[in-house]
């Protein structure tokens, strides 16, 4: 118990200082996620006229649908927010719970873009059939990998809320899930903008 | 045993960085508004066609910046300043390789692709 209460102190001593240099580092990681997705990007930027006779995204792609799943995810950005309020006041249970929220909504998302997959790929629009399939699957499919990712990690630290409380520790990590989730958000933005209404201008 | 502490006031508590309920609303709501700007622009015909690249483009850089700085607090108040350097420098790598790949992808395919009967010379008077 003294260990433990000492190494509390000191953890607690130079927390802030650790910690926002654990959110800068953390900062950095998702800059170079963000280089990840903009040479994806690109490369749908690249590809997208490329259908070889296979069907474009305006035969492809519906627009209600997708709105749904971009209100899900904005939806989602403003719950987590609420659970770090709950974190900044210290009410472990209000994080829980917003936190438990947040994870119904992005595995709404996830169902709905599998359903979206599942959807093209039956109608004969697979990865293989153009350039500009594969790299919209390549594109969309990396982001939803980063929200089930986003999704394992809420998991994760609602079983640690519940097992070792509101510590330093716990602290740190949901300020590098909170950036990680509304980054995912961001990178939405571009996708629902540049991959689905563009093809509609 | 652990975690049942009486809620110790944060010693970030009075940091501005954290945001807050209201904040956290008014960036709620500019995005919802934004994003359904963005959706009708294209799905209600209201703004003519030659705009809507245009206004889909200026409407999402909008709504990135509006998250940037009421989600992922981003500003220039002084514990923020380096997350802010950081995301500028990324903002110009991204620019130069989004840009620079659609660019030259561009021009190799307007130039090099068969079956156009242009010879080198004239690819290059047509730069």
């Amino acid at each position: 118990m003294t260990v433990t209460t000492v190494e509390h102190v000191a953890a607690h001593h130079d927390g802030h200082e650790a910690g926002s240099l654990t959110t800068v580092g953390f900062w950095i990681y998702l800059m170079s996620d963000c280089l990840i997705f903009a040479v994806l990007f690109a490369t749908f930027g690249v590809l997208a006229g490329n259908t070889a006779g296979g069907p474009g995204g305006r035969e492809l792609f519906e627009l209600p649908f997708v709105l749904g799943e971009t209100l899900l995810l904005l939806v989602s950005s403003f719950t987590f927010g609420a659970a770090m309020l709950n974190l900044h006041a210290g009410r472990r249970a209000g994080v829980i719970r917003w936190l438990m929220v947040t994870f119904v909504i992005g595995a709404a998302f996830i169902g709905m873009e599998v359903y979206e997959f599942a959807k093209l790929i039956h109608e004969g629009a697979t990865p293989g059939t153009s350039a500009f399939l594969s790299a919209y699957f390549t594109l969309v499919g990396t982001h939803g990998l980063h929200v089930a990712c986003g999704l394992l990690w809420i998991v994760v630290m609602v079983h640690q809320l519940l097992r070792f409380g509101l510590d330093d520790i716990a602290r740190r990590r949901l300020a590098c899930l909170s950036l990680f989730w509304h980054f995912l958000d961001l990178i939405w933005i571009c996708v629902f903008t540049f991959v689905y209404l563009r093809e509609f201008v | 045993m652990t975690g049942n502490h009486p809620p110790v006031p944060s010693p970030h508590a009075a940091d501005a960085s954290h945001g807050s309920m209201r904040s956290y609303a008014i960036g709620f709501a500019i995005s919802l508004a934004l994003t359904l700007g963005s959706f009708g622009t294209v799905m209600s015909g209201v703004v003519p066609p030659h705009l809507r690249l245009g206004v889909l483009v200026l409407l999402a850089v909008v709504q990135l910046v509006v998250q940037l700085i009421y989600f992922l607090h981003m500003g220039t108040a002084k514990s923020q300043r380096e997350n802010t350097a950081i995301f500028l420098c990324t903002g110009l790598l991204i620019a130069i390789i989004v840009a620079g790949s659609l660019w030259v992808m561009h021009n190799a395919n307007v130039n090099m692709m068969p079956g156009h009967g242009m010879s080198v010379p004239q690819a290059m008077s047509h730069e």
